[in-house]
């Protein structure tokens, strides 16, 4: 819960969470090493200087600190964590389901725990799915199309194999479906970052709500272009929300193109944590105004209304989560740490 | 001495002649973006360039045109018998050396990752986002001097070739602009208009508004991914240590080569 200056009570959902193991005792390889690398450099580079962890801790960190940065020192009310495998590169998983699910069984009320599959698996991807909505009742899944597979190097959402998969999920009840948009490698005739198979995938599964993760990020413009058009595309703001902090005009600039393409109905927030905590982000995020000039050119501002729809209301509803009912059960049973 | 003096001197010409190569997503020059981190001439002949890019995992395509870009760039100095392209700590980066390195043709060696497609399709994308920023740029340069839409839109080539703007980003990109506009044949006669759309056509004066709202997309969309690539380039080799005055970045990594290191150790 976010209590702003005046007193109002801001339901927080944070929409992009994780709980990874980066550990070098989990990493099979240079390439485990450089994913988790490569996460701290958006860590360092991007968060407040009193805000930084230490390589170790960043690499892996406890339950504990999840429900403190969360929860108690961080105005979260809910979490959404996202799967992420990366089989290639680590031995059990960067950040796997059965994992965070046995971390968010402290708290299940304030856990949202997100599947994950590899449609290149073909029919043990579709076991798969099955599996977690027979054990964990997933309501969403995280995509990840830059993952290494054997000899593949990345994968489009409307590859035939994927559509078989998200044919499922629909059939399942499973109807979030977040999307990050890695670099893939192969082939190298197309742009890494391209985003248009969010456009076919959106089109042709009504039913199911695409929440494009960092805005599509690289390819922000054409992202705007895309959700322009399609009713059923998010845009998720993990990795834009840190610039607040380090470039705030033009986190400005992205947040008014975002509003008046994408609109502010269909953004969600996400700390992306543990790359970042949501407690300065959403601080922050709440004094924030656009700049004059640039909100001018647009036509757009951050109101308060809007502000709440963003870190909260958009993702609930996607989530059916009744957030009144939600704000009472929350009361009765506020998140404390163990003593130590 | 006089040989130390020369090799020092044959350096900074290689340094000036990559400013010419663009990161192409970006287009930016890869020596501003503190890319490239050791020139070498060794004999007089023989150019060694080392760049690194801001994380393992930028796209490969586009590090291949990088390196291919270096590559070319060093190949036209009339001094040059060999050139050696470096590209460190990449994931596809064994692939990008051996490729460029081969004296294979550019295109061949891409073919080999692409079932024979060639890069049209991504060149021709970034040359458009390319285009669009540019003449955002030049356009907006154009209103502030106090010209009208109507004015800038029928503005020719020879026109806009007399235009001096006093400093600036317009200033910068004017000359950029025009080389791509005529280096794509978007226009070549001097009565050409000036200010085509990249699909090549007029743009009328009551859509300028609009149209600059998108290419304003393109332009936030590249700012905003330079300057992710600058900090990530500036903390990629450090780490935090929590000292008594709180967590600080530090600068050293053990057996880490860092951007810019003077004597880089291979690894």
């Amino acid at each position: 819960m976010f209590k702003t200056p005046d007193g109002k009570e801001i339901f927080v959902l944070d929409g992009h969470t994780h709980f990874w193991d980066g550990s070098p005792e989990n990493q099979s390889n240079v390439h485990g090493k450089q994913f988790i690398d490569c996460f701290y450099a958006y860590h360092t580079n991007l968060s407040p200087e009193d805000q930084l962890w230490e390589k170790a801790k960043f690499e892996k960190y406890s339950a504990d600190d999840v429900y403190r940065d969360l929860f108690v020192d961080g105005p979260d009310d809910m979490a959404i964590i996202q799967s992420t495998y990366l089989s290639d590169f680590y031995k059990n998983g960067f950040s796997s389901i059965e994992r965070s699910h046995s971390m968010a069984e402290r708290h299940p009320e304030r856990f949202i725990v997100n599947g994950t599959f590899d449609p290149r698996d073909g029919e043990k991807a579709l076991e798969y799915i099955h599996y977690m909505k027979e054990t964990f009742d997933i309501k969403g899944v995280k995509m990840y199309t830059a993952e290494w597979n054997g000899d593949s190097k990345g994968w489009a959402l409307n590859d035939p194999a994927a559509y078989k998969c998200f044919e499922l999920c629909d059939k399942l009840g499973i109807r979030n479906i977040h999307v990050h948009k890695g670099p893939t490698i192969i082939p190298l005739s197309k742009d890494a970052f391209d985003v248009h198979d969010v456009d076919y995938a959106a089109t042709d599964f009504q039913n199911l709500n695409w929440i494009i993760e960092h805005c599509g990020l690289p390819r922000l413009d054409d992202f705007c272009w895309i959700a322009t058009q399609e009713t059923n595309v998010y845009g998720g703001l993990a990795v834009a929300m840190p610039f607040i902090h380090s470039r705030p005009r033009y986190f400005g600039e992205v947040m008014a193109e975002l509003l008046w393409w994408v609109g502010e109905d269909k953004l969600l927030f996400g700390s992306d944590y543990a790359i970042w905590t949501p407690q300065w982000l959403v601080e922050k995020f709440w004094d924030y105004q656009i700049p004059d000039d640039i909100a001018q050119e647009r036509g757009v501002q951050l109101t308060d209304e809007i502000k709440e729809k963003i870190l909260g209301l958009n993702a609930a509803k996607i989530y059916d989560i009744d957030v009144e009912a939600k704000k009472a059960q929350l009361a009765g049973s506020p998140v404390q740490m163990a003593a130590e | 001495m006089h040989v130390e003096v020369l090799k020092s001197e044959l350096e900074l010409e290689v340094w000036g002649r990559l400013e010419s190569v663009t990161d192409p997503e970006l287009d930016e020059p890869i020596t501003e973006m503190g890319f490239v981190e050791r020139v070498e001439v060794t004999d007089a002949a023989t150019v060694n360039v080392e760049f690194r890019l801001p994380t393992y995992w930028c796209s490969p395509n586009f590090a291949f045109m990088m390196a291919f870009g270096i590559r070319q760039a060093i190949k036209s100095m009339p001094w040059v018998k060999q050139v050696d392209v470096q590209l460190n700590d990449h994931c596809f980066g064994d692939k990008v050396n051996e490729g460029v390195n081969s004296g294979r043709a550019y295109h061949k060696v891409f073919a080999e990752y692409c079932d024979g497609a060639d890069l049209s399709e991504v060149t021709d994308k970034f040359n458009a986002k390319a285009f669009d920023r540019r003449q955002e740029t030049v356009l907006l340069g154009l209103q502030a001097q106090g010209r009208d839409p109507k004015g800038i839109v029928a503005m020719t080539l020879s026109q806009l070739q007399k235009v001096t703007f006093e400093g600036g980003e317009e200033a910068q990109q004017l000359p950029r602009y025009l080389d791509l506009l005529i280096s794509q044949g978007l226009a070549v006669h001097p009565d050409d208009p000036a200010f085509p759309t990249w699909e090549g056509q007029a743009i009328a004066a009551e859509d300028v508004t609009e149209h600059l709202k998108r290419l304003r997309s393109t332009r936030i969309n590249m700012e905003f991914n330079g300057a992710l690539c600058r900090g990530l380039a500036k903390t990629r080799y450090k780490e935090v240590e929590i000292g008594p005055d709180g967590p600080t970045l530090v600068d050293f990594i053990t057996g880490r080569v860092l951007p810019g290191a003077a004597t880089p150790v291979s690894s």
